[in-house]
């Protein structure tokens, strides 16, 4: 019996939501009166691997590299697949993003596990094994249950809290090993920004739309981004437009986040909209119709021009910083 | 090449979902079913490179698991451009069930490219496509905004976290689509619609797949609390509220 967690690493290096994922399997161990396992592949060093320990997981299985060049579902599949069986895994822990999202579905063919994608809270009771997911692009929650005994859950970014809970992990590291690494895939070219917050790690966001007008009103929109330490993104008129790229585009067809603080600047509130980003924590709209829908699913509002609100709000956090 | 695009229909957005039976299933009264978004856009990127004479694609199917209600919304797929249908005859269930449906049509027909959507936007599992490339043992390359064909090469452009990919992929394969892979969906034409008719649709029998996980109730989204209006004079207050009250400052 085991709770695993499949903690990905960026360049050799864990994110917050690296932590998270870990506190969630910890926690959920605890339900489950079982031990929680980290399970890293890639080339993580030993100092790295045990700031998991922060959280409270006591075992880390460290998979070199090996033979693999790159990420690669169908390989990756595989180990986390093999892992979980060698350690008799009642519940299995990844993140709702890119590779996890890759990943858990191959698992679970695997090893004939059930799967709920993007839940955001512990299980809603053990036996039978529920959880509850967003549904309908957030216009619903259902409860589901899994009904096999090895289950796989995907968490989503920013919605459990770390819990810190200092422990001294053992690492037991060795070499992945594929009998025959599949080679369907291979990279030609990768671009990569740096230095940027990215849209779905950010903990405040702001964004705009249409009601911005023209894409020469933007300096103060990133600029308010920029003091705020958080990220911008747009609606998805704005990147059709040309306005924004469309990594910054969110809504039911972009991007689905949940940052602790989401300001709507100019953004009229369409279901679409609203499906990306419901699951933040505070919502501030901006808009100078007070009719806005966007307003019904804010907590903070402010009814007016944003070309006037904006500058005005950049001077004062300007001035609550200094 | 030939390409076939999975399709799932979804309650048009702008539905507002309703649920009976004491919240244990969907209310579909009134419902507005459309063909979920990113399998729109799959295929109609698939009609672009089949268009282009120099790609060679052959021929563009579709592919969807569900009852016969769901025809009209095969017949769009067709009368926007697809060349042929298949339908396995099941009652969708799970990702699961779903998956090992789609399996059946690939173990019928034989294909190169297999589109899926990167989630439906009803269950919003973002599963099926991965889940289906796993049990055909096919390699799949997830989140794709691009697909082009280069001399008989797949070339595929997939974003990752604050960057794009772009890789080589080797046929067949499960592409995973998400925004950017086509700019508008296609829209049928009139000539589109009358030849939708006469094309084929095959059906196919279920395979005998049981679901992982079963739904039990539905819950609406708690209500939020009502929106505290800062004056647009002073939007100091708002930071202050955000700062001491929401604490997310
Ligand atoms: C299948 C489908 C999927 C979709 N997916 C998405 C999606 O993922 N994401 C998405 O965003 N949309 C999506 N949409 C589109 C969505 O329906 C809306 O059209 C879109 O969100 C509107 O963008 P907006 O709020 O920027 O623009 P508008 O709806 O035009 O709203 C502009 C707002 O700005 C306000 N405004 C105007 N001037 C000012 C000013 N000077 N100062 C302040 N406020 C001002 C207006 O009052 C208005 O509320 C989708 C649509 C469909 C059909």
């Amino acid at each position: 019996m085991s709770v695993i967690v499949y903690t990905e690493n960026w360049d050799g290096k864990f994110k917050k939501l690296s932590y998270e994922l870990v506190s969630y399997a910890v926690k959920l161990a605890e339900m489950l009166q079982t031990q929680a396992i980290a399970l890293s592949i890639g080339d993580v060093d030993d100092q790295e691997l045990k700031t998991l320990g922060r959280y409270g997981i006591g075992r880390i299985i460290q998979l070199d590299r090996g033979p693999l060049s790159h990420f690669d579902s169908q390989a990756y599949a595989r180990l986390i697949a093999d892992t979980a069986s060698k350690e008799n895994a009642n519940v299995l822990i990844m993140a709702n993003n890119n590779a996890g999202k890759s990943l858990a579905p191959r698992v679970s063919v695997r090893l004939k596990a059930a799967l709920a994608s993007g839940v955001n809270q512990l299980p809603v009771s053990l036996q039978p094994f529920l959880v509850s997911k967003r549904v309908f692009s957030g216009n619903a929650f259902a409860q589901m249950e899994l009904k096999t005994d090895t289950r796989i859950l995907t968490l989503a970014q920013n919605s459990f809290d770390l819990a810190e809970n200092p422990a001294d992990p053992v690492i037991e590291r060795s070499v992945a090993s594929l009998e025959a690494p599949p080679s369907g895939t291979r990279v030609l070219d990768i671009q990569k920004q740096s230095g940027k917050t990215l849209l779905t790690d950010a903990e405040i966001v702001v964004s705009g739309g249409r009601g911005m007008k023209t894409p020469d009103n933007w300096a103060p929109l990133v600029e308010l981004a920029e003091l705020l330490g958080g990220a911008t993104a747009c609606s998805r008129p704005v990147s059709d437009e040309g306005w924004r790229p469309h990594e910054e585009h969110t809504g039911q067809t972009g991007k689905i986040i949940a940052p602790n603080l989401y300001f709507a600047i100019g953004i009229s509130g369409a279901t679409q909209h609203l499906a990306g980003i419901s699951s933040s924590k505070y919502i501030v709209a901006i808009n100078s119709d007070k009719d806005a829908p966007i307003f019904e699913a804010a907590q903070y509002g402010i009814v007016g021009d944003a070309s006037k609100v904006l500058p005005a709000l950049v001077e004062a956090v300007k001035k609550m910083k200094s | 090449m030939r390409i076939l695009v999975c399709i799932s229909h979804v309650p048009d957005t702008t539905t507002k979902v309703k649920f009976a039976e004491n919240n244990t299933r969907l209310d579909q009264t009134g419902i507005q079913w459309v063909i979920n978004p990113w399998d729109e856009l799959s295929l109609t990127r698939a009609l672009e490179l089949k268009d282009d004479a120099g790609n060679g694609v052959e021929s563009v199917s579709v592919a969807h698991v569900g009852p016969v209600s769901a025809e009209p919304t095969i017949r769009k797929a067709l009368a926007i451009g697809a060349d042929a249908a298949f339908r396995v005859d099941a009652e969708p269930r799970d990702a699961y069930q779903v998956a090992a449906q789609l399996k059946k049509i690939f173990e019928t027909a034989a294909f190169d490219i297999i589109l899926c959507g990167i989630e439906s936007s009803d269950y919003n599992g973002s599963n099926v496509g991965s889940m289906l490339a796993e049990m055909l043992d096919l390699p799949s390359v997830s989140a794709i905004s691009g697909l082009r064909i280069e001399n008989g090469a797949i070339i595929v452009t997939r974003e990752i976290d604050g960057g794009k990919e772009q890789l080589s992929v080797e046929v067949p394969f499960v592409g995973i689509v998400q925004k950017g892979i086509a700019k508008e969906p296609r829209i049928a034409s009139m000539r589109g619609i009358m030849q939708a008719r006469t094309k084929p649709i095959q059906l196919i029998e279920p395979a005998p797949a049981e679901p992982l996980t079963a739904i039990s109730t539905f819950d609406p989204p708690k209500p939020r609390a009502a929106c505290k209006f800062a004056d647009p004079e002073n939007p100091a207050q708002l930071i202050e509220w955000l700062q001491n009250e929401a604490k997310v400052l």
